[in-house]
């Protein structure tokens, strides 16, 4: 219980932070590179190497390089959908969240086999 | 053109949407271990590059261009989604830096795990000004 309750923690203060530093910066194209901030990375990794064995971690490293990738084709997505298709931002971003999930695991299950 | 700081821009975000964020930010992190935990560090991985945030913060953007141009008697609609649109493009190119930040977790953590966690936070910040640069340039 202890540890979740750092998590959360943890995880709420690195995320407000990030995205509070993305709101202060222009041009909005700069400060959108916070919202692909390690924030949940770092609050969680810190964690998981109290815990576990360093392995561990790296492997949780080399999946995020595969999430990284489904978030790009995320946000690009999402850049279609409220330029082209004049979708809202909640819906877009909504919609979008298919594709992230489509990525990253199709890609995971491909490059690793689910191992 | 220069990137800006503008602390005043804090001003524009009430405490409920603050509190949104630190919730979800919370809330993601939590589910992480979880799932790390249940499915092991595969899965668990994916989910450091899940866009948690990135719904809250995208929709608070479009909200307060559409607000501030509805105040100064424009039509703000289209404004609010042109400005959301610029944000996801910063977070895809943000998305190469993230990667270079598990790259360098996945190389190093091993040998040297305090390094590891600071090199990798360096390569995230310049890879994704890098991105940005170079998106400018083309």
């Amino acid at each position: 219980m202890l540890e979740y309750s750092l998590r959360f923690l943890a995880g709420g203060i690195a995320v407000s932070a990030f995205a509070a530093l993305g709101d202060t910066l222009r041009p909005k194209s700069f400060a959108g590179l916070f919202g692909a901030a390690p924030s949940i990375a770092l609050a969680t990794l810190l964690i998981t190497l109290s815990q576990k064995d360093a392995q561990f971690v790296g492997l949780e490293g080399r999946s995020m390089i595969v999430g990284a990738f489904a978030l790009a084709v995320y946000s690009w997505t999402v850049c279609v959908l409220l330029k082209k298709f004049l979708q809202s931002s909640w819906t877009a971003t909504m919609v979008a969240l298919i594709v992230w999930f489509a990525v990253a695991l199709g890609a995971s299950a491909a490059l690793f086999q689910l191992s | 053109m220069i990137v800006q700081f503008k602390p005043s821009a804090l001003g524009q975000t009430r405490w409920y949407e603050y509190l949104v964020r630190f919730v979800l930010g919370g809330a993601m992190t939590v589910v992480t271990g979880l799932i790390a935990a249940r499915f092991g560090p595969v899965i668990g991985g994916l989910f450091l590059a899940f866009p948690a945030i990135f719904p809250a913060s995208a929709t608070l953007i479009e909200k307060h261009v559409r607000e501030r141009k509805e105040k100064a008697g424009l039509p703000g609609g289209r404004r609010g989604k042109e400005a959301a649109a610029l944000d996801a493009v910063g977070a895809a190119l943000g998305s190469f830096g993230l990667a270079a930040f598990g790259l360098v977790i996945w190389l190093m953590i091993v040998q040297s795990p305090a390094s590891a966690l600071v090199l990798a936070a360096a390569s995230w910040l310049a890879v994704a000004m890098l991105a940005w640069q170079v998106r400018r340039w083309l």
